[in-house]
């Protein structure tokens, strides 16, 4: 049993992380990207700069071009990110979609693939959800035999940076019921291919987000990733690394609420005192200081689960996903309340926290759904 | 590495020979604990037999020096201890004020002469002890302490009134906090002293609480005269021994919410109380309510290791003691609740064998106790709002 601490390679790299967001990515970049309307919603300048630090290709294995740095390091990368508000397809491509190609993908595709993800010259996105609320196994879109390939007929919504990936990532059903785990397969498409169709949704959080649908999409028989039928299995596995990264930038961008919060108590006076004088106030910001240690704790369990393989590691990722939502809708609510009126206002930072906290949640599961998992894991 | 390895060994097969089968039972009923001290009665030959062979090894205080009859592990060790102990679900020999509070204090802060008079006697679980810390008076406010110590030269004749005496009536000497210095500011004026219960003007009356048990008193100075020689640390210095004994004490009362070795998980007692339906709880509700709760203990008990290690390493987050003792008396209370709403109408039945004895109300009554003892829920939020997150 490895101590739940950081090692010192980690450490490295979150202090790394932690300087390169604050410099390169900050919060006003991601404001800047709204009040543009800018149509990719990420800087492509800032994705070579985070392709060039090696953070995209953190989970690549080193033969492929990446780093091979785990899902530890991964997360300290995501907890800055979330710290900072980072817009970049790092969930997306270096996340979900290398994961994705590590679990189902031959070696011939990953091969052709990884390099280029590592290198900043592919995007991926996972096209998973059909419905609004998250369920990996209420899958209809279907994949039928035609020929020596397949055809492609379906809907997929919350698709993150499906409008500027290059392929996406899709789930389709081969066989079987609505909702049954057997018959679903994983397979590439690309975002061009005839038939696709790719509508970017504007979401709350300013981020990027988009509904695919596919319109009899031809699919070559090397595009499948496994076998037909048998990819559930590797979707779940890769929604587990996604799902920790996402607890981790929940973290991330709770602790920077909370710490801002602090700040501003500190700082505002009323009734000629700081707020921080406050017993009313310091009550609530200890509680809350208490449920982020047990989100710390959580989090760095699932990463290091995940790393080692563990047989349970899908149970702490879970309990981490469902830990970090849940106290992330407590620090966002605290944090508006305790900035009063001017928590209100889109001139402060705090709203735009919330709105991530949100949108992280909802993306592959919130906190009812990984409670309701956690249990089923656990026998009840 | 090897040499850890070496040590499981024997100690695995010194436990094999000398942890008596009825030892490696859970424990059921509050006899099956061994306090030991003057007065104890043993409830078996084999709880005897258990407490004097772990004593003579000085395993009852296993990271003790052994020159003071300690087990002189190291941490490692204590650990191997430890995990050993748990595979064979042993009953502690032990279980001791001496061991978990006053002895820590000694080491750290008495006189050659204390330690060689009290160590080995808490070891050999001869001698029990009860904590004088909260007065009528002085509750959250510690500090307030009035009970007064006046020097006589060679001695101090001590007169107050102590309350929430753990085993007062049991015990066989005191740890009490005084007042030596009514006019310094008054963290500045207290001593920690140690006297025998047996000393004329002690005196001790039992507190039956909510649950209907036992557990406190309250206790009476008068005139009680107390050597100089049994003052821990320095005269008028008690506060800073005061304050690391209370750390310990959180870090054992927030060890509640964890689920000891041997304890059914509140999943499993809500299975057997409801049953599956579907693989599910058969009470939607319900099962809603315990897996919250089961996801804050999970991630409360990676806390209490990832602070271990944290220590271990050096990081330490220093005030976290009041966190652990905060989040881990709430998250008891909650158990405790859940537990009689899964029992319903059996979880209320106060008497008879069938119920063991009320065991359920009378638990989840005394765990209300838990975030009031050591140091208030709030009292524990105050600390980490000024002392963590500088908010004053």
């Amino acid at each position: 049993m490895s101590a739940l601490v950081l090692n010192e390679e980690q450490q490295m790299l979150k202090d790394a992380a932690k300087r390169f967001m604050v410099e390169s990515a900050p919060v006003s970049q991601l404001r800047a990207l709204r009040d543009n309307n800018d149509e990719t919603g990420f800087s492509r300048e800032l994705w070579q700069s985070m392709v060039e630090m090696g953070f995209v290709g953190t989970l690549v294995p080193e033969q492929l071009g990446g780093s091979q740095f785990g899902y530890v390091g991964m997360g300290q990368i995501s907890e800055q990110a979330g710290r900072n508000l980072s817009a970049s397809p790092l969930i997306s491509t270096a996340v979900g979609g290398v994961a994705a190609l590590l679990l189902a993908g031959s070696s011939e595709q990953q091969q052709a693939l990884l390099p280029k993800v590592a290198a900043g010259e592919l995007l991926l996105a996972l096209a998973v959800d059909e419905t609004p609320r998250h369920n990996p196994v209420q899958v209809s879109t279907r994949l039928e035999a035609q020929g020596d390939g397949f055809v492609l007929n379906g809907r997929k919504q919350f698709v993150v940076d499906g409008h500027v990936a290059d392929k996406l990532i899709v789930s389709a059903r081969s066989s079987g019921a609505d909702s049954e785990r057997e018959g679903i397969t994983l397979l590439l498409v690309d975002r061009t291919a005839a038939g696709v169709r790719v509508e970017r949704t504007s979401m709350a959080d300013s981020r990027n987000a988009a509904v695919v649908t596919f319109d009899d999409v031809k699919v070559a028989a090397t595009d499948l990733l496994g076998e037909a039928g048998k990819g559930f299995a590797a979707l779940e596995l890769t929604l587990d690394v996604v799902n920790a990264q996402l607890a981790a930038e929940l973290l991330g961008l709770s602790l920077e609420s909370f710490e801002r919060t602090v700040a501003y108590l500190l700082e505002r006076k009323q009734f000629g005192v700081t707020l921080s004088t406050f017993q009313g106030l310091q009550h609530r910001c200890a509680h809350l200081f208490s449920e982020l240690e047990l989100v710390k704790s959580a989090v760095l369990k699932a990463l290091m689960a995940l790393d080692a393989g563990a047989d349970d590691a899908s149970m702490q990722v879970s309990l981490a996903k469902a830990k970090a939502s849940e106290v992330a809708e407590l620090a966002t609510n605290e944090a508006l309340q305790m900035h009063g009126g001017m928590g209100m206002t889109d001139e402060f930072d705090i709203g735009l926290f919330m709105k991530r906290a949100r949108c992280v949640k909802a993306l592959f599961g919130d906190f009812r759904y990984h409670a309701n998992r956690f249990a089923s894991l656990k026998g009840y | 590495m090897a040499d850890l390895d070496a040590f499981r060994q024997q100690t695995r097969a010194w436990l094999d020979e000398n942890c008596p089968p009825s030892m490696r039972k859970p424990i059921t009923k509050e006899s099956d604990q061994c306090w030991g001290g003057r007065n104890f009665t043993f409830e078996s030959n084999d709880q005897k037999l258990w407490l004097d062979r772990m004593a003579a090894k000085g395993w009852t205080a296993p990271d003790w020096p052994s020159e003071y009859g300690g087990g002189g592990l190291s941490q490692e060790e204590h650990k191997v201890l430890r995990e050993e102990l748990a595979r064979i679900s042993a009953r502690p020999a032990l279980s001791s004020f001496g061991v978990w509070m006053i002895g820590p204090a000694i080491l750290k802060f008495g006189s050659e002469e204390l330690k060689r008079q009290h160590l080995p006697a808490i070891v050999r679980g001869e001698i029990r002890w009860c904590q004088g810390y909260s007065e009528p008076g002085a509750g959250s406010d510690l500090a307030g302490l009035q009970t007064r110590a006046v020097d006589e030269g060679d001695h101090f004749i001590v007169n107050g009134q102590k309350i929430w005496t753990s085993y007062a009536d049991k015990a066989d000497w005191m740890f009490c906090l005084v007042r030596t210095n009514p006019d310094a500011k008054k963290q500045l004026g207290i001593t920690l002293v140690l006297f025998d219960m047996a000393t004329p003007g002690v005196s001790t009356k039992p507190i039956k609480l909510i649950s209907g048990n036992s557990p406190f008193c309250e206790s009476f100075l008068d005139d009680v005269r107390v050597e100089k020689s049994q003052v821990v640390g320095e005269i008028n210095a008690g506060w800073t021994i005061a304050k690391y004994l209370l750390t310990h004490e959180r870090e054992m009362i927030g060890g509640m919410g964890r689920t000891a070795s041997g304890q059914k998980t509140l999943s499993q007692v809500a299975v057997e109380c409801i049953g599956l339906d579907g693989g599910k709880l058969a009470d939607d509700m319900l099962r809603g309510e315990i897996v919250r709760w089961d996801l804050d203990a999970a991630a409360f008990a990676l806390t209490a290791e990832r602070v271990l290690d944290e220590a271990k390493s050096g990081q330490g987050v220093g005030a976290a003691s009041a966190m652990l003792k905060y989040y881990g008396t709430e998250l008891n209370k909650r158990r405790q609740e859940l537990l009689v709403a899964l029992h319903g109408s059996d979880g209320l039945v106060w008497e008879g064998e069938a119920h063991r004895e009320g065991a359920i109300p009378r638990n989840w009554l005394r765990s209300k106790g838990n975030s009031i003892e050591g140091g208030t829920t709030e009292v524990q939020l105050n600390v980490i709002s000024r002392n963590i997150l500088g908010l004053q």
